[in-house]
């Protein structure tokens, strides 16, 4: 019997373990997944809850009620991989021995490698919204605070949901002016890229919508520190910004275990392929969704379109066929920009987000680059989908390769 | 395609000045592009330019980040040598294109 191993089980592992178990002669191939927690959270709904549009038990599931009956779930916390031996070992000493390895063990906030970040103020007056710590405990400050300087700030790239910063911001201006209290709450973005959101159309538009919601930027600022007595955070070259209340979005990294193992950069991120999205150093290694160094988005949407690529050439690889299939950078994310409303884009490594409808050329039914009810609708219908059908690798009505039809270029 | 001539050579960039064919630099082409920068180049300067091209070039994403993993410099010495703005000057320098965020 050959064994897969699959390590983690969040969006990128949970479809991978639903589609192998499938593509998989059962009698030829065991499939392992290994992860240490027992919820699975809807991350994209972790933007909600500062403002209680979401709760938090709407938010999470038992992470085993997404995997297959004939799918091994070992529930433990892995110690090292050591690529040269096809081994992993857990923190319990347990080794498991596989044939082909998927890495899908995600990227996490790492405010630590930020002075002054994680200190005093850290969920007191400065907040994440990545952990459902951070989302809640900044529900609560929300309740009773009476405004001040609101600061938004990005550490730098790469993070996971690159939009969901904007998001924050648009809900934060909805949110403060139906609590009756915008005037007293002045908003900032502040973000180490030279606009809103790094591709040109894009970047205009949103930067457009900020504007027009009185949301002040701050562009070309890489957070240096955070000076937790006057509440300022400080560039690198020594610009400052204060706040009252600091939203973070902190340094990212890669699983520890990432790093250790040699797999990775220097970050933790899985040096791989962005194409076939196989390891650069071991052939037998393949990685899928944040846990890669790949240009691509760090998002769920992302995780999903790979999936089909590397069951493809997964099977390719253990049939000893050349690779058939390759990722083309496809991303695709609702935004909300408050007010009931929200805004579609749909991107790869090439093409940048244009203007046009989606999926279908002419019906739609949602609007690519515009603000409309319907994309606000399409988001929170999105809730359901993820724990119906991408979870559980079903199918959706969309093409996993980015595609031209719907689109317009100027 | 725009072009401009740096040291007598003529090369190719884009419509920000960024280079669009990272083989026609030569550090005297630097040193050009970096006058118009206001900056004179050292070691220093030259010690990063090389690691990001090298970076660049072997296909990896730069970032103000991987400044303080370089082993060449820190970020605040980095700052200091690329006043204001030092990714997208440092890169404008070295004849490659200039970083987008991984997005």
């Amino acid at each position: 019997m050959k064994k897969l191993l699959i390590l983690g089980a969040g969006t990128a592992g949970t479809i991978m373990a639903n589609k192998m178990r499938k593509s998989l002669p059962g009698n030829e191939w065991s499939v392992s997944i290994v992860e240490k927690e027992s919820t699975h959270y809807y991350q994209p709904g972790f933007l909600f809850i500062p403002f209680g549009y979401y709760q938090k038990s709407e938010i999470q599931k038992p992470t085993v009620k997404f995997l297959p009956k004939s799918v091994n779930v070992i529930k433990g916390e892995i110690e090292k991989i050591e690529p040269t031996k096809n081994s992993v070992t857990l923190t319990n000493s347990f080794e498991i021995e596989y044939d082909v390895l998927i890495v899908a063990t995600g990227a996490r906030i790492s405010p630590e490698d930020t002075p002054g970040l994680k200190a005093e103020l850290w969920h007191k007056s400065i907040f994440d919204f990545y952990t459902i710590e951070g989302a809640e405990a900044l529900k609560e400050f929300f309740k009773t605070w009476t405004g001040g300087n609101l600061v938004i700030n990005i550490a730098d790239n790469p993070i996971k949901c690159p939009v969901a910063p904007l998001e924050f911001a648009f809900l934060a201006d909805s949110y403060f002016t139906s609590k009756g209290m915008r005037d007293k709450v002045n908003i900032t973005y502040v973000t180490p890229m030279s606009g809103a959101f790094t591709k040109p159309k894009a970047s205009k538009m949103l930067g457009s919508l900020l504007k027009s919601k009185n949301v002040n930027i701050v562009t070309d600022f890489f957070l240096g520190e955070v000076d937790n007595v006057n509440k300022k955070i400080l560039d690198f070259g020594g610009r400052e910004v204060s706040f009252d209340c600091l939203i973070t979005i902190p340094l990212h990294s890669g699983d520890p275990v990432v790093s250790n193992s040699g797999l990775g950069d220097e970050f933790g991120f899985v040096k791989a392929d962005n194409k076939t999205l196989q390891s650069t150093l071991f052939k037998n290694v393949f990685v899928i969704g944040d846990a890669g160094n790949f240009p691509s988005s760090k998002a769920g949407s992302v995780a999903h379109f790979q999936a089909d690529v590397l069951e493809k050439n997964i099977v390719d690889f253990i049939s000893t066929k050349s690779f058939s299939a390759s990722f083309d950078g496809h991303s695709n994310c609702y935004i909300e920009t408050g007010f009931n409303k929200g805004i579609l884009i749909d991107f790869n490594y090439e093409t940048e987000p244009l203007p046009g409808v989606y999926p279908y050329p002419v019906v739609g039914p949602f609007s690519l680059l515009k603000e409309t009810w319907l994309n606000h609708l399409g988001k929170l219908l999105f809730k359901w989908i993820y724990w119906n059908i991408l979870l559980k690798a079903r199918k959706l009505p969309v093409t996993n390769y980015m595609s031209m039809a719907g689109k317009t270029r100027d | 395609m725009a072009q401009k001539t740096y040291a007598g050579v003529k090369v190719d960039v884009n419509d920000e000045g960024y280079f669009t064919n990272p083989s026609q630099w030569t550090k005297e082409i630097a040193l050009e592009i970096a006058k118009e920068e206001n900056l004179s180049l050292t070691g220093q300067h030259f010690a990063i330019i090389e690691f990001l091209r090298s970076r660049y070039l072997g296909g990896e994403a730069l970032s103000i980040r991987s400044i303080n993993h370089s082993g060449v410099t820190d970020v605040k010495t980095f700052y200091q040598l690329f006043p204001g703005a030092p990714l997208k000057k440092a890169t404008k320098i070295a004849g490659i294109p200039k970083p987008v965020s991984c997005i």
